[in-house]
């Protein structure tokens, strides 16, 4: 009985290590889109609170946690409420299996990258409850497009994914890390690589596809009936999701946790530290598409996902698969 | 600070020993999952709100998943996850959510007409109870099904690993065949509902891109009292 507690503290031990943390950077990583998004415009940006303004998205939590949560009268209560929490919880739940380092993983199951990918197919609900539940019409309008966006953009990214699976031959996430000491993926699976990075643009509604919330046309999409500290969780979840994705792409196309090369000066950095710094350069180039990209219509959106990035990716998945085959490259165990 | 160094982060060995106290909590995880599955499905069916009856029916499907999972079928239990509820469901919603939920309530509840679909749901009904009967008497009176299939189940191989050595050797003919009814059934589904409308703008990337300033400016002398013609 005691070894069995055991377990169970030293895991929700590690649960925590892994969750404060993150939890934190998301705030961080707010004010850093902020920042970025400002010096490209030749703004400021937030620079009040705090040194350079880093106590920021503390003093919003704050705000958010103190405003009062008003829930529309024609709403439908439990599916309302229900819809920030769900956002969150999937956005964190997928943090499980993103190794930092070879040791420094919670959870290293065996299907790691389909359980990603589950996840975040799992992220739509969160915006489509909203969306419902609001019972109003932009919400509603709202949700259905993104629900519809997120469903195309999850083929390409799921035909990616085979493109990697088919260069490692294991779904482990650490063994997808390993099989990169060569060769970092993104080199000769390039192409992919930028697929890859505007479809998890539009997966997690960053500009220029952030059609579900445009402000222009939905005031702000299916958040507009929400308020307060629900608001905040949407918008905490967005977050952890677009970190998300810059994990998965680091770990899918830019070697995870290892280091360019072998050699004496990036070995003295930590696996973990050149983790963080690939997700980090992942994220600043999605803020800075934010920046000077301008949005795009609907039915770009579309024909971009079905009919440029499907077939493209299709073809590059016959491209690798025959190229393996050809040179008896194929992974066997 | 070393982060994630091995000061901070426990490391505990892979395999945690069988304990009757290990079983408990697998059984405790078992009948959770299984009740509300149950409980789900049967909601799915009484709740009178379309809506919450998808909601429960993913609440089901997630649930299903993790059973899967328990029993070791990782590979089967995350792709339940993706198609079922990451693309199956959200379609379902979609067209739910569309319908007007209230009008349609009163129709199918409160009609005293059209009790024609009830002879096809018997049907239906009564074809699903009885493939439940042969499912639990195979699994009653052949406990040991499983020592008599040709399938040799390796504990280290991955049952990823092992079910695509089935599918794409064995059965490939049966494999292929299935994707070749999918496929046929969509191009169907394109093809019935597609309809090409006419009368309204279309964008063509080549054409805006392959405009040139010769063919789309023109100077054109206009004449008084006469006006010029554009758009021709």
């Amino acid at each position: 009985m005691f070894e069995y507690l055991n377990i169970i503290f030293l895991e929700t031990y590690k649960i925590l290590y892994l969750l404060i943390p993150i939890l934190v950077s998301v705030a961080m990583i707010v004010w850093l889109d902020r920042r970025v998004w400002a010096l490209v415009q030749k703004r400021r940006g937030p620079n009040v609170v705090g040194p350079f303004g880093l106590l920021q998205s503390l003093a919003d939590a704050l705000k958010y946690i103190f405003k009062e949560i008003i829930i529309p009268a024609s709403a439908n209560k439990t599916i309302f409420v229900l819809a920030p929490i769900i956002t969150m919880t999937l956005a964190l739940v997928s943090w499980a299996v993103i190794p930092f380092s070879e040791t420094f993983v919670l959870s290293n199951i065996n299907v790691g990258i389909l359980y990603l990918f589950a996840i975040s197919s799992l992220g739509v609900y969160g915006i489509i409850m909203g969306g419902w539940a609001s019972n109003s019409k932009y919400p509603f309008l709202g949700s259905i497009r993104s629900a519809a966006q997120m469903v195309s953009y999850e083929v390409s990214i799921g035909i990616i994914i085979i493109n990697v699976l088919l260069c490692v031959g294991s779904l482990n996430l650490s063994e997808i890390v390993l099989a990169q000491k060569k060769i970092w993926f993104v080199i000769p699976l390039f192409p992919m690589f930028v697929i890859f990075f505007i479809s998890a643009l539009a997966e997690t509604n960053r500009p220029p596809f952030d059609l579900p919330e445009a402000e222009a046309e939905l005031v702000a999409g299916y958040q507009t009936e929400y308020s307060g500290m629900m608001y905040a969780m949407f918008w905490l979840g967005e977050y952890a999701n677009i970190l998300l994705m810059c994990a998965m792409g680091s770990i899918l196309f830019l070697g995870g946790w290892l280091p360019p090369t072998e050699m004496y000066p990036f070995v003295l950095i930590p696996s973990t530290l050149w983790m963080i710094l690939k997700i980090l350069f992942l994220f600043i180039l999605f803020s800075l598409v934010k920046a000077i990209v301008p949005r795009y219509r609907y039915d770009q959106l579309m024909k971009l996902g079905w009919k440029i990035f499907l077939p493209l990716s299709l073809a590059y998945v016959i491209i690798t698969a025959s190229y393996l085959y050809y040179f008896d490259l194929l992974p066997t165990n | 600070m070393a982060i994630g160094g091995k000061i901070f982060w426990p490391l505990i060995s892979e395999q945690i020993n069988h304990t009757d106290n290990t079983m408990i909590a697998h059984t405790i995880f078992f009948y959770t999952f299984s009740l509300i599955a149950i409980i789900s499905s049967i909601l799915v069916i009484v709740s009178k709100n379309t809506v919450h009856s998808v909601f429960f029916l993913i609440l089901d499907f997630i649930s299903i998943s993790c059973l899967f999972i328990m029993i070791g079928a990782e590979f089967l239990g995350m792709i339940m996850l993706i198609v079922y509820v990451g693309a199956v469901a959200v379609l379902f919603l979609f067209v739910v959510m569309m319908l007007n939920v209230a009008q349609q309530k009163n129709q199918w509840f409160e009609s005293r007409v059209g009790y024609s679909h009830m002879p096809l749901g018997l049907i239906v009904g009564l074809v699903i109870l009885l493939e439940l009967i042969i499912v639990v008497g195979g699994w009653k009176y052949k406990p040991n099904l499983i020592l008599t299939s040709s399938i040799s189940i390796d504990q280290k191989v991955t049952n990823t690993h092992l079910i695509g050595n089935v599918l794409y050797t064995d059965y490939i003919h049966l494999f292929q065949l299935s994707g070749m009814i999918l496929l046929v059934a969509m191009i169907g589904a394109i093809v019935l509902t597609f309809r090409k409308r006419s009368g309204i703008k279309r964008q063509s990337y080549t054409k805006q891109i392959s405009r040139e300033r010769i063919e789309s400016v023109e100077l054109v002398e206009v004449k008084t009292n006469e006006g010029v013609k554009i758009d021709d």
